[in-house]
């Protein structure tokens, strides 16, 4: 092979491998989310009350415990699962029993889920249970969202603020 | 017919024609891990000047990327462009590096330890490329954030959700950048001390390319940044879905996946490819290699076998025979190949010793030197037609069963550095042939890496043992084949025995000659060396 032609070869070789470099780090593009929708997203970490009242303790019970060590209260671990619902627009989108974390059954109930919905305005109800009652639920909100396409609204639930914060604002 | 078949067909196609465009020193198919290596550097290098400018904060570390690329484009975009490039590249070169060592099959054996340590490799590499992704801090590094940590929450064993820390704004810490950063130059760091194992059973290895291709790599890069420089998309906004992403798929290709399948389907697939690989090594066809023994009484501790053994296989140790000599050869089964260089390396595996057994000081044991003279006579005296050649192949190159012409005799040893230069000398001084054809694997697709280099070094007389002077080098053809390219070498064989035929009948050895050109009673005489 001519050194001409061995110098157009390495530059095409080249060029080749820029070109992969170059179009592999963009392209093709990737949509990561449906393009005219928006996301509403329910994520929370809440524990659910103990499935055993605390009680106090006996004098004798005291006794028993080494003296650093004593409490007034002896409380069991496991908590209860947490009921949640969500509905819009006056349709329930998702309903789930949600078990405490841990190995012990003592964590914290959880929730991380995404739901693609039209963009416009909502009607959002979220419910949730975090007692033993048999029926109904012990927190209930409700908010009117306008959500715009690609908008992305969480919904969170903090006991310390009141309930659920629909993207970061206290529902009613 | 493998499954690796088509591949290596493949592969030994586009590195005949690369050798004939970049020659064969600057063959970048041969130097895929040096140039790993130089990628990383362009990384390392363009990453210091990034982090000058680089500032921690939800907001300030896509403004100070900013700043890099569109008020100092010039040199901060062209060094954010070379680390982005730098790192693709570095995922390239290291996937089709490993497609090569496993279509060449050069996974199982004593390389297992190598193609191991090459998956750890592999997760660092990915990893860093990913924390890098993280630091822009736009919708890219939003969609990456937010996917990563989904993906590990999936497994549970995190108390809090990862994907919790970005809910909204008000949920990021500064502080988390800063964790990124101390990642993003940490794993990198730790990558190297995982390469340096990747490499430690392998003598000299090539951690550098060759500086043409090096330099023609770095033009690229530049061109590259300058054409299409490296550009972040619209700063990250929680409050907002990733929509659509100019993706990096050398190293983001699992989120769109995990998108696709789920993360416990993804998580599954990541971990059955990581055991497949991790096991390939001892799937069947298992390989059973016969390594290297010492005869230590023909062993006089000169080193050469250490010297040139290309997995470090072989330690000098202090003589235990008693005999006076300081040290002597000991094979570690676990690291020998079974190549042979070894015994090419040997002064005493020399076919001329007519005194004692031809019993070199290290040899295969199923491919002895004894076994070698024996095969070479066998051969020569198969040889019908003039004039006559001896050819000396590798098991790796062109097949010897392909070579079967008139005229020819073919011997053939696992690797070309096997076969002692003295052989050569043996077969033009006893008239056992008019000419001796040396051929192999091509340097840099190499078995054992060194067969033709260290070949060449020997006939020329700068790596002992020598080639005696004495031999005369128009006789003498060297010339390296892949294993497709048989009808060049029958090209090569007729074009050198044509060249044979022009050449004045050679001195036939006489008995008296003989006794004089090649002393058989002297150990280890026959090739020239220096200790």
């Amino acid at each position: 092979m001519s050194r001409g032609l061995a110098y157009l070869g390495q530059a095409i070789v080249y060029g080749l491998v820029a070109l992969c470099l170059g179009a592999f780090a963009t392209w093709p593009s990737y949509r990561a989310f449906p393009d005219g929708k928006a996301e509403l997203l329910l994520a929370f970490s809440h524990n659910g009350q103990r499935k055993e009242e605390c009680r106090k303790l006996s004098r004798e019970e005291m006794a028993e415990i080494a003296a650093n060590m004593r409490r007034s209260e002896i409380c069991g671990r496991e908590r209860l699962p947490v009921a949640v619902e969500l509905e819009i627009s006056g349709e329930v989108i998702y309903r789930d029993l949600l078990q405490p974390t841990g190995l012990s059954s003592d964590g914290a109930s959880q929730v991380y889920q995404s739901f693609v919905v039209d963009p416009g305005s909502h009607e959002i109800v979220a419910r949730l249970r975090d007692s033993d009652r048999a029926e109904g639920f012990d927190e209930e909100s409700r908010a009117t969202v306008v959500l715009a396409a690609g908008q992305r609204l969480v919904i969170d639930f903090r006991a310390d603020m009141g309930g659920f914060l629909f993207g970061g604002e206290a529902g009613g | 017919m493998t499954l690796r078949s088509p591949l290596l067909a493949a592969f030994q196609g586009l590195e005949v024609l690369l050798d004939r465009i970049f020659g064969h020193r600057w063959n970048p198919l041969y130097q895929l891990g040096a140039l790993g290596f130089f990628y990383y550097w362009v990384v390392a290098v363009t990453g210091i000047y990034i982090y000058i400018f680089f500032d921690t904060g939800t907001t300030e570390a896509y403004d100070s990327v900013e700043y890099l690329t569109n008020e100092q484009w010039y040199l901060g975009g062209v060094m954010r462009s070379l680390h982005r490039y730098g790192s693709d590249g570095m995922v390239l070169m290291m996937v089709v590096h490993m497609l090569r060592e496993w279509a060449y099959g050069r996974f199982k054996g004593p390389r297992w330890f190598t193609w191991i340590t090459g998956l750890p490799v592999a997760a660092f590499v990915v990893t860093a490329g990913i924390s890098g992704y993280w630091l822009v801090w736009d919708k890219l590094a939003q969609y990456v954030a937010i996917e990563t940590s989904e993906w590990f929450d999936w497994l549970g064993i995190f108390g809090e959700p990862i994907a919790r820390n970005f809910l909204s704004p008000s949920s990021l810490d500064d502080r988390l950048f800063t964790l990124l950063v101390f990642i993003h130059i940490v794993v990198p760091l730790l990558l190297l001390l995982v390469l340096w194992i990747h490499l430690i059973r392998i003598t000299k290895p090539q951690i550098n390319p060759n500086r043409g291709l090096a330099v023609g790599t770095f033009v690229m890069l530049i061109a590259l940044s300058l054409v299409e420089p490296a550009v972040s998309h619209a700063p990250a906004d929680l409050g907002a879905a990733a929509g659509e992403l100019r993706i990096d798929w050398y190293y983001l290709a699992i989120y769109p996946l995990i998108d696709e399948i789920g993360a416990g389907a993804a998580w599954g697939l990541v971990v059955c490819v990581t055991i497949i690989l991790g096991l390939l090594p001892w799937l069947p066809p298992r390989v059973r290699l016969q390594p290297a023994v010492v005869h230590l009484e023909s062993c006089n501790g000169c080193e050469r076998c250490a010297e040139d053994c290309p997995y470090e296989a072989i330690l000098m140790k202090p003589r235990s025979d008693g005999l006076p000599f300081k040290v002597e050869a000991v094979v570690d089964a676990e690291l020998c190949m079974a190549c042979g260089i070894c015994a090419g390396s040997c002064p005493t595996a020399t076919p001329f010793r007519r005194r004692s057994a031809l019993v070199p000081g290290i040899e295969l044991p199923d491919r002895s030197v004894a076994d070698l003279k024996e095969r070479l006579l066998a051969a020569a005296r198969g040889i019908e037609g003039a004039p006559r050649l001896l050819l000396f192949t590798c098991g790796h190159s062109v097949p010897a069963g392909s070579l079967s012409l008139e005229g020819v005799g073919v011997v053939a040893q696992p690797c070309i550095a096997g076969v002692p230069p003295s052989f050569v000398d043996y077969v033009l001084s006893q008239d056992l042939a008019e000419g001796v054809m040396v051929t192999g694997c091509r340097n840099g697709v190499c078995e054992y890496r060194f067969g033709p280099e260290w070949s060449e070094q020997r006939f020329a007389g700068a790596r002992d043992p020598h080639l005696r002077k004495r031999v005369p080098r128009e006789r003498l053809k060297v010339a390296w084949f892949a294993a497709g390219e048989t009808k060049a070498l029958l090209a090569e064989i007729a074009g050198f025995r044509e060249a044979l035929a022009a050449l004045p009948p050679p001195e036939k050895p006489t008995r008296a000659k003989q006794a004089t050109t090649a002393p058989p009673v002297v150990e280890g005489e026959g090739a020239e060396s220096h200790v």
